[in-house]
């Protein structure tokens, strides 16, 4: 994989570290950082604040747990490893990015849907989209995440390849066009049900239902 | 806490539990509340976070960072499973891909309360407005757009105060496992 050029804005991370991110862009993050050590080792630092501010918290009483809890097996590193694949796509979307099922939006477009487990989660999903073909854009609602999995796109800020996010807000009109050979697959989050608005948007939009 | 935790790891010491207990869960308690869970569920989530370290301590490593850290990240998750009830997409599963830290590795003779105090101290130095948002992320768990929208400000400018407020923060957090 190229290095990776395009991160997650830092307010992103913090959301993140502090648990408060919506549910679908904790999942672009979350995914983007399986690919990228900085990320992870921000958000390493932005969890001691959280720890800070736990530690500084007024005591209230607990009951101790029953002694009974404390007799369950403990975990060990080698039987603990939880029956989660280590591929962040698999745990995504339960299988490799061959075996998308995916759904055609349009003209070189396709796009898989990943339920959240939150109905409060906001929307997520794969989008792939031809060489030379626009991805189909959002009507941006609050804050949204587009992390690169596959190919490349360009659009007014950069060339985004694989690993590589772009943290927009809603202040921001883009285009991204795919321009890599095999195209671009991208894993997309808006805290808000996603609304297409582009040309394909409007005319996707009667039949689709997004 | 680290050498507790590496007790409880070794030799399943009830003693350095009861002392770990006793440190964290009043505290994860008012965390809880806090974040909107009413005190009863406060209460199990904080009894639940000290069981879960209690299980996983031999998963701990004081290169992951120091034990209030992954004590926070586990009360952190729990908490979106609970109350959000969304999936805990944070880490991959534990064990997988982890790295030591670039940072400087801990210093022993700096201890757990005193690398809390001076994270604390630069929290409080931080102008009013950008502590502000930073306690609405981490104790309420405001979203930006939430937190924009109960303080009657522009998104992009909660997202701004937030850089701000991590870029002054860093060198501090940076200088800590």
């Amino acid at each position: 994989m190229t290095k990776i050029a395009h991160h997650p804005d830092h307010a992103t991370l913090m959301s993140f570290a502090a648990g408060a991110l919506p549910e679908s862009l904790a999942a672009v993050v979350a995914t983007h950082n399986a690919m990228c050590p900085s990320c992870r080792a921000e958000v390493r630092r932005m969890e001691r604040v959280g720890a800070a501010l736990m530690s500084a918290m007024e005591k209230q009483s607990v009951a101790p747990v029953p002694q009974a809890a404390l007799s369950m097996p403990q975990a060990d590193a080698a039987r603990d490893a939880e029956p989660v694949s280590d591929d962040p796509i698999e745990r995504l979307v339960g299988s490799s990015l061959e075996d998308v099922k995916w759904k055609r939006l349009g003209l070189g477009v396709w796009h898989y849907p990943i339920e959240t487990k939150s109905p409060d989660g906001g929307d997520l999903r794969l989008i792939k989209v031809q060489k030379g073909q626009a991805m189909p854009e959002h009507g941006h609602g609050g804050s949204e995440l587009t992390l690169v999995l596959d190919g490349s796109y360009t659009d007014e800020i950069g060339t985004f390849g694989a690993g590589d996010v772009a943290d927009l807000d809603d202040t921001i009109e883009h285009r991204p066009i795919a321009d890599s050979d095999t195209g671009c697959i991208c894993l997309i989050a808006s805290e808000r049900k996603a609304r297409f608005t582009g040309v394909i948007g409007r005319l996707l939009q009667p039949f689709t239902g997004i | 806490m680290s050498d507790l935790l590496y007790r409880i790891a070794q030799s399943r010491d009830p003693d350095a539990f009861a002392e770990l207990f006793d440190n964290y869960a009043p505290r994860l308690k008012s965390y809880m509340m806090r974040q909107g869970a009413d005190s009863a569920t406060a209460e199990e989530l904080a009894q639940e976070t000290l069981l879960t370290v209690w299980r996983k301590a031999a998963l701990y490593s004081g290169e992951k960072g120091s034990a209030s850290t992954w004590i926070y990240t586990i009360a952190r998750n729990l908490r979106i499973d609970r109350i959000r009830r969304e999936h805990p997409w944070q880490e991959l599963p534990e064990g997988h891909n982890e790295e030591a830290s670039d940072d400087t590795p801990p210093d022993e003779a700096v201890s757990e309360r005193e690398r809390s105090a001076r994270v604390q101290a630069a929290l409080g130095e931080l102008p009013g407005e950008q502590h502000e948002v930073v306690v609405l992320s981490y104790l309420e768990g405001l979203s930006h757009s939430e937190i924009a929208e109960r303080l009657g400000l522009p998104l992009g400018t909660v997202k701004s105060r937030m850089r701000l407020a991590y870029q002054k923060l860093r060198e501090t957090v940076e200088d800590l496992q």
